[in-house]
């Protein structure tokens, strides 16, 4: 994953973003841009506010000051579900509702009236390496698998931006390096745009082209991975 | 045994008061000894219960003197009750005490107003104040366990619930299993009664009414009306408390307000 973006418009902008709750600053004055194709890595110690300004990103919490702007528009303007639709998150544990994958996998979609033809299931769960696991019950699959799942259904909302919240770190070592090409195949072949918060270093290095280092909830460095790493 | 002993009424009612709170507090003390510790909830418990019934009693025995209308009043000021003391089930959940009254009025209100109208229920206050204080009770006990489960339930699958969010759910389809769950467990005990009526135990209207004179028969029909209406009132009840108290759990963005430690 080490080539450039491919492209130069920003997808989005954090502009002063923050976030207090009960006088505990989670995020504050976050500023940066995601470019369109290029993969973001938030990086920091643990409780440094990684989770919570991805859970910004998404809107599934709301800022008490700044915003963020998506696709060039206050994201507080669209549709939350919608808005959560095209920012399509990946959370640490899969949490994958009861039933079979294939239920799974036609959630997303449902939610608005829309039906998962069975080619693009079919095709979805080759693409994260589950082909033959649609009527799989999600209750005996393992981690990696699940995850996988969990990848495949956000997918099947066709996202445009990917916000991985420490998608390997609930995972043995196998498993995670497994999910972790799984991200870099997706994310290289559909030349997706992603945002991932992740505690190492090395995989944020083989993921990522850029990267924001929080501290205590500020952006303290920013720039290419690289140089924010190895500062 | 003890009428020997007690020719007053008033007498007679507190020695058998003292003998059945002594029967309570030794059960605390059995569960004190198993290490659990009830005495003081316990206690407050009982002197709130004798109080509070014994000034119901008081307003009753004035208030069957009074004019049929003022029972409308007393039955209001019941739900207003129940909706605080059920609330308090909700801890943490914004709005409770609102959600709680309005589903009560609704559930409850609802039951004992068309059940009037109909004449099922009897406007005489004698009739009216204690059925509809059974509906509002029941409907009270059924609206606590319902916002309770309902708590809990979110609590512990807020992971799910924001996963859900998160691929475009709307707010009330992310805890729609939750809303079921508590509504299907909140009426097991109306369920129960209901099942185990005449088998289990002989409810004390039944019982009353039996010792007022009352045919049998027509005491254990009218017995099972009150049954049929609590599950009825209880049902309402429910149904109204987690669809309101789930629009209560999010923001107008869609963002869930109830999180442990929040």
């Amino acid at each position: 994953m080490s080539t450039r973006p491919t492209s130069d418009s920003v997808i989005l902008r954090s502009e002063h973003l923050g976030r207090v709750v009960a006088n505990k600053v989670l995020v504050e004055d976050a500023n940066f841009e995601v470019q369109t194709g290029e993969v973001l890595a938030i990086v920091g110690p643990s409780g440094s506010g990684k989770s919570s300004l991805l859970r910004l990103l998404n809107r599934l919490d709301e800022p008490t000051s700044g915003t963020v702007y998506f696709q060039g528009s206050d994201y507080r303007q669209a549709a939350p579900r919608e808005l959560r639709r095209k920012l399509g998150m990946v959370t640490q544990r899969p949490y994958l509702f009861p039933g079979t994958v294939e239920q799974n996998l036609r959630y997303g979609p449902l939610q608005r009236g829309e039906i998962l033809s069975q080619d693009a299931l079919e095709e979805l769960l080759v693409r994260v390496g589950l082909k033959g696991y649609a009527s799989r019950n999600v209750a005996n699959l393992s981690g990696g698998e699940a995850q996988r799942v969990s990848v495949a259904r956000t997918l099947a909302n066709s996202p445009l931006v990917l916000l991985l919240d420490e998608p390997t770190s609930a995972l043995d070592e196998e498993s995670k390096l497994e999910v972790e090409s799984l991200i870099q195949r997706i994310v290289r072949d559909q030349k997706l745009t992603a945002v991932i918060v992740t505690h190492d270093t090395a995989q944020a290095a083989r993921l990522a082209q850029r990267a924001l280092l929080l501290a205590a909830g500020r952006v303290v460095r920013s720039g290419p991975i690289n140089e924010v790493l190895h500062a | 045994m003890l009428e020997h002993f007690f020719r007053n009424q008033l007498e007679l009612g507190l020695a058998q008061a003292t003998i059945a709170a002594l029967a309570a507090m030794l059960v605390v003390l059995l569960a004190r000894k198993r290490g659990i510790h009830l005495e003081g909830e316990t206690l407050v418990a009982m002197l709130r219960g004798i109080v509070q019934i014994v000034a119901v009693g008081s307003i009753l025995s004035l208030l069957l003197r009074g004019p049929r209308w003022t029972s409308g009043f007393l039955l209001a000021g019941m739900i207003v009750a129940a909706g605080a003391t059920s609330a308090r089930r909700a801890k943490g959940m914004p709005g409770a005490f609102r959600v709680s009254t309005w589903a009560i009025a609704f559930g409850a209100g609802s039951v004992i107003a068309l059940m009037t109208w109909l004449g099922v229920i009897d406007t005489a206050i004698t009739s009216l104040v204690p059925v509809g204080s059974m509906l509002i009770a029941n409907a009270m006990n059924t609206n606590g366990l319902a916002l309770n489960r309902f708590r809990s339930d979110v609590l512990a699958h807020v992971g799910e619930i924001e996963t859900a969010l998160a691929l475009g759910a709307e707010a009330s389809n992310s805890v729609s299993p939750y809303v079921q769950a508590s509504f299907e467990a909140s009426l097991i005990p109306a369920i129960d009664s209901l099942r185990s009526l005449g088998i289990v135990w002989i409810p004390g209207l039944m019982a009353g009414m039996l010792l007022s004179g009352a045919r049998p028969v027509y005491a254990a029909i009218y017995q099972f009306v009150v049954l049929a209406m609590i599950f009825a009132a209880s049902g309402l009840t429910s149904l109204v408390s987690t669809l309101l108290i789930r629009a209560r759990i999010f923001t107008s963005a869609e963002q869930l307000v109830l999180q442990p430690g929040r």
